[in-house]
């Protein structure tokens, strides 16, 4: 069993009226990867400053490797930080800002220089010792940024969206490039960022947080296959949910009648335990297979009938949206491989998916306007 | 075609005529006067009908600085310490300001509002704030908090005092300027990497802030040194600087070749001071900061 390294304890952050943490308490493990994910103003940012020391929580409790790190400075924590903004020393050139937490803690002038050189190597940063932040890319200065904090080694690493300055082509590089670091090094990271496909890339356990809550904290196949709320399905990539009731129960099998009045098979073991009558069900666009209406389903199927609206074909796959029952908006993807020939658009289809391939979640309250966009 | 060529032409002269008005004035009002002033230094003029012929006279400044060494090196003393004061004395205010104040703007024109009275007039009610027997002296006296017979009018203190005083926005803008620049992240970052409040004030707020601290130096020390009025009013009759010397001999004597000299030898002394400072302090300057 691998220690705890991180904990918080019923941890509340209030600003004024607003709470931007609300009674949070998680345990991060030791050389985990560990992502929390969530619109803006979820108070993920927030947790990892508290985290950082540059937030005093309003209640609760922070330990470090175990020891209540709460009223502690951020100087007499074990943990760096890479902020989102980078913020290099601008009056420093690359060596000296690398140095900087060696020299605060008077590392002898040989092992800065053997240490430096090494974090340098790792990420790639050869030869750039004598350079300005300045006279660097973005991509660099994030390298930077990270080796100024890992060279210190510490115990858990915080970063906070530091990939989102990067174009598209970077941050998919980057994002390899941090979980070949991280599993090198084998030190804890705790990610914070907005975009459910780099928590999922890199993590081992992430939290999908809203309004100051965790909403749920899984492995990311756990989460994205079942997602425990209807927030989570809309946040963690596209999902189609439809309205219905929850019907019989019957040799591990639960029946859910739709809104349609058509009926949906989950496996019993999928429900979530604190579910009322009313529910969504729910499937990820790619677990569907798209047929014409007039083709027989496969036995033990579930399936819904629409018409088909758009078709877009983007080379890995095709993707189509659908006028489904009750007026809902159904998405597919199609992996493209070529066999038969793509339903056209005025179609009338079914959709098909497997029983254990549907989710029931509790309908959430409505979701405000910003967290929609994000 | 014609008419896109044209417009072409304009904005490769934009700038120039952008930059006449500035160009064309400071040659009318400086350049020309500088000139002026410099070849003065070498003439000799007729101390009645102020007649002026050129004759090349060199030993003007020699002569001069060896006259009044002592002028300068108490404009240079004055101006010294009235700066150090004001830094002193400003960079708490300004990074105050810049890091703690809610109402910044608030407290900027506090900070500026006295100067919106004339020069002479704050200078004047500095004499009677110092005055032996003012709200100030004659106050602590009556608390028998200083001998009877204390003084600070017409001594050197009264006029670094002075200095300081009136100089002081030229102080504290510049340092507010870049204390203000400096991204709070950046000290967080310090002290993420186990700098305490101290070492993070130290490693990196005081390194940030060096070129405002340069221009803060700069915008007191060189006016402060060329000043005269506050040694005129508040330095009685022994603590004349160089300006008060450069004033006599311009509008009491009219020795204007020995005036011209001595301005020379001041603006001379100071560019070789500023060269010599900026090669220490402001070689890493405003590109890295940007």
């Amino acid at each position: 069993m691998p220690e705890v390294d991180v904990r918080l304890e019923r941890v509340t952050k209030e600003f004024g009226d607003t709470v931007a943490v609300d009674d949070l308490s998680v345990d991060i493990t030791e050389g985990e990867f560990f992502s929390m994910l969530g619109p803006s103003g979820c108070g993920k940012t927030t947790t990892l400053r508290m985290i950082g020391g540059f937030e005093d929580p309003t209640y609760g409790t922070v330990y470090l490797g175990g020891r209540d790190v709460t009223d502690d400075p951020p100087y007499r924590r074990d943990v760096n930080t890479v902020f989102q903004s980078y913020a290099l020393f601008p009056h420093l050139n690359v060596f000296d800002n690398v140095a900087f937490g060696l020299r605060r803690k008077k590392v002898g002038k040989e092992e800065i220089q053997r240490r430096v050189q090494e974090v340098m190597h790792l990420v790639d940063l050869r030869g750039f010792g004598e350079r300005k932040p300045g006279q660097m890319s973005g991509g660099q200065q994030q390298r930077v940024a990270l080796a100024r904090a890992l060279v210190n080694s510490p115990k858990v690493l915080l970063l906070d969206e530091p990939l989102g300055a990067l174009d598209l082509k970077l941050r998919k590089q980057m994002q390899l490039e941090l979980k070949r670091i991280q599993q090198e090094v084998g030190i804890t990271f705790i990610y914070v960022t907005h975009d459910q496909e780099e928590a999922m890339t890199m993590s081992d356990r992430l939290a999908v947080m809203r309004r100051g809550r965790i909403e749920q904290l899984g492995e990311p196949e756990e989460v994205y296959d079942n997602p425990a709320t209807e927030f989570v399905a809309g946040f963690l990539g596209a999902s189609n949910l439809l309205d219905g009731e929850i019907g019989s129960h019957q040799d591990g099998i639960t029946t859910i009648k739709l809104s349609t009045g058509s009926t949906v098979l989950v496996p019993s073991d999928r429900m979530p335990p604190d579910v009322e009558t009313q529910v969504k069900v729910g499937v990820r666009p790619e677990k569907i297979t798209i047929r014409n209406d007039s083709e027989d389903l496969p036995a033990g199927y579930n399936s819904v009938s629409g018409l088909l609206r758009v078709a877009t074909y983007i080379g890995v796959s095709h993707q189509y949206k659908i006028d489904g029952p009750g007026g809902t908006e159904l998405t597919v993807y199609v992996q493209n491989l070529g066999a038969v020939t793509p339903p056209a658009p005025g179609e009338k289809v079914s959709l098909a998916w497997r029983p254990e391939h549907t989710f029931v979640v509790k309908p959430s309250a409505s979701l405000s306007e910003e967290e929609e966009e994000e | 075609m014609e008419r896109r060529r044209g417009t072409r032409k304009g904005k490769r002269l934009a700038p120039y005529l952008l930059g006449a008005p500035a160009a064309i004035w400071l040659g009318v009002f400086f350049l020309v006067p500088l000139v002026t002033m410099m070849s003065l230094s070498l003439q000799r003029c007729d101390s009645v009908t102020l007649a002026c012929r050129m004759i090349w006279h060199f030993g003007e400044f020699p002569e001069q600085v060896s006259q009044f060494r002592p002028f300068f090196m108490r404009s240079l003393y004055y101006a010294g310490s009235a700066t150090v004061i004001d830094l002193l004395v400003s960079f708490p205010i300004a990074y105050w300001i810049a890091f703690r104040a809610k109402r910044k703007n608030f407290f900027l024109l506090m900070l500026l509002l006295p100067f919106f009275v004339s020069f002479v007039i704050r200078t004047i009610s500095w004499q009677f704030l110092l005055s032996d027997q003012g709200i100030l002296l004659g106050t602590l006296k009556n608390l028998h908090l200083l001998p009877e017979n204390f003084h600070v009018l017409a001594t050197g203190t009264a006029v670094i005092a002075g200095i300081a005083y009136n100089f002081l926005p030229f102080t504290a803008l510049p340092l507010y300027v870049s204390l203000e620049r400096i991204d709070p992240h950046v000290l967080e970052a310090a002290h993420d990497l186990y700098a305490s409040r101290r070492a993070a004030f130290a490693k990196v707020t005081i390194p940030l802030a060096v070129p405002g601290i340069f221009a803060a130096f700069l915008l007191t020390f060189v006016p402060g040194a060329g000043d005269y009025l506050n040694a005129q009013i508040l330095g009685g009759t022994s603590n004349g600087m160089i300006g008060n010397v450069i004033q006599n001999k311009f509008l009491v004597f009219f020795d204007y070749p020995a005036a011209s000299a001595l301005s020379a030898i001041l603006m001379g002394v100071m560019l070789i001071g500023i060269a010599a400072y900026a090669k220490v302090l402001g070689s890493r300057t405003i590109e890295e900061y940007i």
